[in-house]
């Protein structure tokens, strides 16, 4: 509760910073310091400390696993703000609007991992996807970007609707918008239930990107300024999943049996366009979408097994797909050209930044020693202990496999392919920030426990 | 304490090595490195060798049942003594050589070496996942930065072959660990669970795929030549002599005692039959070969086709062969890469058609060449031919096997292929006339005839007195057959 009024409150106050403020840098400092404040304040709120008394019973319930992502969603922000926070002034005029909108976003994010409410969920996405179409099409002379934000905001209206229809559905079934009072055990779940779970599912995965309601996601991706497409790739998708993951744990986990077989077939499908579609890309923004897609049919087999193996293994997995990929993409704002070509010979002119760039490849595409590969292997051993489904985890690390070749070919350019990378120099800030990103994914690809530890405590 | 040293002496100056800017500093950090290993191996096996030394155990992933477990056994000192002995050979033969970057190509090798060692000593599934990939993605490093002309695809196709097998079997062992009563990846959970034998027999193919991509076993040989020729020299030692033996090592120790029925289903026919139809077709592509690498490549496939041979044929003399035949291999393919090296450096070629004559030139290099050529042909007095025979009669006298007298003889052909096509090498390019190219040769330097000489001396050695490795291996072969074998078969 402390994160979201507060989060809520800096999004307000970001808003007229930018008229009150002149300085750019003292614009990105109160945004820096507020999203810390907001970290340091959730974080206390984990050891019982509540700055507000406001009774949500019902509607949203902070748990230690909602508040333990929220510090991972926001720990996130916080690394993407420090690496990336400078490039958003090349994006439009409307410096302090961004940091509005991203701290919105975090006050959805925060609603959709914290409901228990289906209202407080609906809520919650919209928040999220609102100022998301708008960040889209910040880039207001770019026609791509004004092609992607409608593109967006059309698709994403019409799984929205989805989604409320399914809502509507599964209340007239049950009476109940609360989402442990959905499912009664015992008796069986009538067709109303089941319809408006399908709608339901359907619209997350829409959120989610996953196959088959995957078609916006490139498009979007690709139009996007490609610093908001780092923030709307990881830890917006990775929420959504965390909003997946409760939604159905909470309210379908106990007729689980009926819904599993579509999740499944909807994984293998995510999976196998994923990372096929990735395979054939020219530029490596858009393999970064595919790839996206593809690591979101890893996330899905989370939502398949629905045990904790799979919901301790979720966690990792969103910390370790949004560490690598807001580092991959902070390093290719900074490139000229966002073809694989364009990475030719770029290891000889910063070889720091290829060191790390390969760290997070590899964590990518799951090599051992990464906090990627740990990840994986949670998913599969969450799959596996749910009993059946073994076609689909061999399905997965084939494609697992294929991915090691998209993300191994910018290897590849920037080691043994002679070139100039046309690179922006960089910072040493900026150095120093990512080098301590990629330590820490070696270091949770080798001591997992250190997140968990601090889960359980 | 012997055990973690073995890991942590490469691993740590191999980290090390990144920092020395200097070509020579980098060059001889990694010399010195690669004997304090020897060194290390040396003590393990003589006067250290106790067992609470050999061993090491601490808590590393309790959530996931997995544990930082390693132990020396007897087959694991005898890979771990090769991969050790190996690195400075390899170093002192290649020392001429100069490298780009050269810090950066010693540190990936001492690295290689770490997840050699690793992958021989551990004692739990995962940790023996890890150092498998670990011992992989510096040689990928190594091959694609320092390689030849097509090393960016052949290096590549080598990593995605291995890749594809090992992310099967993480599956296999993520399975078997779930089978296990306590959820552990403990080596003797896996060794104490019991499997119905329709499990056995998929989870086999899973394992067993991630192994036989990496022996090379026929099919799955594609990526073997390629890299072998691309690969820089010294990157080659290290696939061809060690690398490979990860794939029978794994058998060995992570397939027979825990898919005991699987094993025997497909192991001794199935898998015998095509092993030894591969090892035939190799031999007769590494005949007809004109550059060395490659035919030293489909040799090894032969070689190695063997040693799968005898493991699934589960007899105690057959299977302490095949753990002293990978010792072997590993030796007398680095004295063959040696050879390579040495003529390539010199005369910039490695096909047979372009050489010729050296014998006249270089007496000192054709002497210890033949030697090292016989024992790849397995004569007596070297080791190979101990390894060989020893392999032999354990197919023969195999208590699961049927058909010895077909596999025997069908075997025993690649033996009399391997002899025409390791003459044919030698002698196309030792005897003879020389030609324009080595008219101007001269004899090989001082510590190339160190690396060869101390090579000659080891095939000789165990040539004639192989009595301590097999006392060595006795142990680990009767405890792996006990469990391998099946009740039923038990004579």
């Amino acid at each position: 509760m402390n994160a979201l009024i507060i989060s809520a409150i800096m999004g307000v106050l970001m808003m007229f910073s930018g008229i009150l403020l002149k300085q750019k840098s003292t614009i990105r400092g109160l945004a820096l310091t507020g999203l810390l404040v907001t970290i340091i304040l959730n974080v206390m709120e984990i050891y019982g400390f509540h700055l507000f008394k406001i009774n949500a019973t019902g509607m949203m319930s902070f748990d230690r696993f909602s508040l333990f992502f929220n510090t991972i969603a926001m720990a996130c922000t916080f690394v993407f703000f420090l690496l990336s926070a400078k490039e958003m002034e090349k994006v439009g005029v409307n410096y302090s609007d961004y940091f509005a909108l991203i701290f919105f976003i975090l006050a959805g994010i925060i609603l959709s991992s914290s409901f228990s409410s289906l209202l407080i969920l609906f809520l919650g996405i919209e928040i999220i996807s609102i100022p998301l179409y708008i960040l889209t099409g910040s880039d207001k002379r770019n026609l791509k970007s004004n092609e992607a934000s409608l593109k967006y905001f059309l698709l994403g209206s019409f799984s929205t609707g989805l989604m409320l229809m399914g809502i509507t559905l599964v209340y007239g079934s049950s009476g109940s918008f609360a989402i442990d009072a959905i499912t009664n055990p015992g008796t069986k779940p009538d067709v109303l239930l089941i319809a408006g779970l399908l709608l339901l599912m359907f619209s997350m995965a829409f959120k989610v990107s996953a196959a088959p309601f995957h078609f916006w996601t490139p498009d979007v991706y690709d139009g996007a300024p490609t610093v908001f497409t780092s923030f709307m790739a990881t830890i917006v998708k990775a929420a959504v999943f965390i909003a997946f993951i409760r939604l159905f744990y909470h309210a379908f986990g106990e007729i689980h049996s009926t819904w599993k077989f579509i999740i499944a077939v909807i994984t293998a499908l995510t999976l196998f366009i994923g990372n096929i579609t990735a395979v054939f890309q020219q530029s490596v923004k858009r393999m970064l979408a595919y790839s996206s897609i593809a690591q979101a049919g890893f996330m899905l087999m989370a939502v398949l097994a629905l045990n904790s193996i799979g919901s301790e293994g979720i966690l990792l997995y969103t910390t370790a797909y949004c560490l690598s990929t807001i580092g991959l993409f902070a390093i290719l704002v900074k490139m000229k050209d966002y073809t694989f070509e364009g990475f030719n010979g770029f290891a000889k002119h910063q070889p720091l930044l290829a060191g790390v760039a390969v760290i997070f490849l590899l964590s990518l595409a799951g090599i051992p020693l990464t906090a990627g590969f740990l990840a994986k292997f949670y998913m599969i051993n969450a799959v596996i202990n749910s009993g059946g489904f073994l076609w689909l985890v061999i399905l997965a690390v084939l494609m697992a496999a294929i991915s090691v070749y998209y993300y191994f070919r910018v290897i590849q350019a920037m080691y043994f392919k002679e070139g100039e990378a046309q690179v922006i120099e960089a910072s040493t800030s900026f150095k120093w920030v990512i080098s301590l990103v990629a330590a820490l994914v070696i270091l949770l690809g080798v001591f997992p426990q250190l997140l968990f530890s601090w889960f359980y405590f | 304490m012997i055990a973690l040293l073995l890991i942590l002496v490469p691993l740590l100056s191999g980290i090390a090595a990144f920092f020395l800017k200097k070509e020579n500093a980098a060059k001889g950090w990694a010399l010195l490195s690669s004997f304090a290993t020897v060194t290390v191996s040396i003590l393990g096996l003589t006067i250290l060798n106790k067992t609470e030394l050999l061993q090491f155990k601490c808590s590393w992933l309790p959530g996931l049942g997995s544990s930082f477990s390693i132990q020396l056994d007897g087959m694991g000192q005898i890979l771990c003594l090769l991969t050790a002995i190996s690195f400075p050979l390899i170093f002192i033969a290649t020392w001429q050589r100069s490298y780009k970057n050269a810090h950066n190509f010693f540190a990936l090798m001492l690295l290689s070496q770490a997840g050699l060692m690793g992958v021989f000593l551990a004692m739990d599934a995962l940790l023996f996942y890890f150092f498998w990939e670990l011992a992989l993605i510096p040689v990928y490093f190594l091959s694609s930065i320092w390689g030849a002309e097509r090393r960016i695809a052949a290096t590549f196709k080598f990593f995605i072959y291995t890749f594809v097998g090992s992310l099967l079997m993480l599956v296999g062992l993520i399975y078997l660990q779930s089978l296990t009563p306590d959820r552990s990846f403990d080596i003797k959970a896996f060794y104490s669970i019991a499997i119905d034998s329709k499990t056995q027999n998929w989870i086999f193919w899973l394992m067993f795929i991630a192994f036989a991509i990496k022996i090379p076993v026929f099919p799955f040989h594609s990526w073997q030549p390629d890299a072998y020729e691309q690969s820089p020299t010294a990157v080659t030692m290290v696939l061809s002599g060690i690398m490979v033996k990860m794939g029978l090592f794994a058998v060995i120790r992570w397939l027979l005692p825990v898919l005991p029925s699987a094993s025997y289903a497909y192991g001794e026919e199935m898998i015998s039959m095509w092993v030894i139809v591969g090892m035939i077709y190799a031999s007769l592509l590494a005949w007809r070969q004109d550059d060395m690498k490659r035919l030293i490549a489909y040799s090894s496939i032969a070689h190695l086709g063997l040693m799968v041979v005898a493991i699934f044929s589960e007899s105690e003399i057959g299977m302490q062969g095949v753990m002293l035949q990978m010792f072997n291999h590993g030796i007398n393919i680095l004295g063959l890469w040696v050879v390579v090296e040495i003529l390539e450096r010199k005369y910039g070629t490695r096909k047979l058609s372009e050489l010729g004559g050296l014998a006249q030139k270089a007496p000192a290099m054709a002497i210890l060449f033949v030697v090292v050529a016989l024992a790849n042909i397995a004569l007596p007095l070297t080791n190979a031919f101990v390894g060989e025979f020893m392999m032999f009669t354990g197919i023969f006298t195999s208590p699961v096997s049927a058909y010895e007298m077909i596999t025997v003889p069908a075997a025993g052909l690649t033996i009399i292929i391997g002899a025409v096509y390791t003459l044919r090498m030698v002698q196309k390019v030792i005897y003879g006339n020389t030609n324009a190219l080595t008219e101007t040769g001269t004899d090989i330097g001082y510590n190339e005839k160190l690396v060869l000489g101390i090579i000659v001396i080891l095939i000789l050695i165990v040539g004639v007195y192989p009595q301590p490795f097999l006392d060595l291996t006795k142990e680990t072969t009767d405890f792996i057959l006990d469990k391998a074998i099946l009740p039923s078969l038990k004579k």
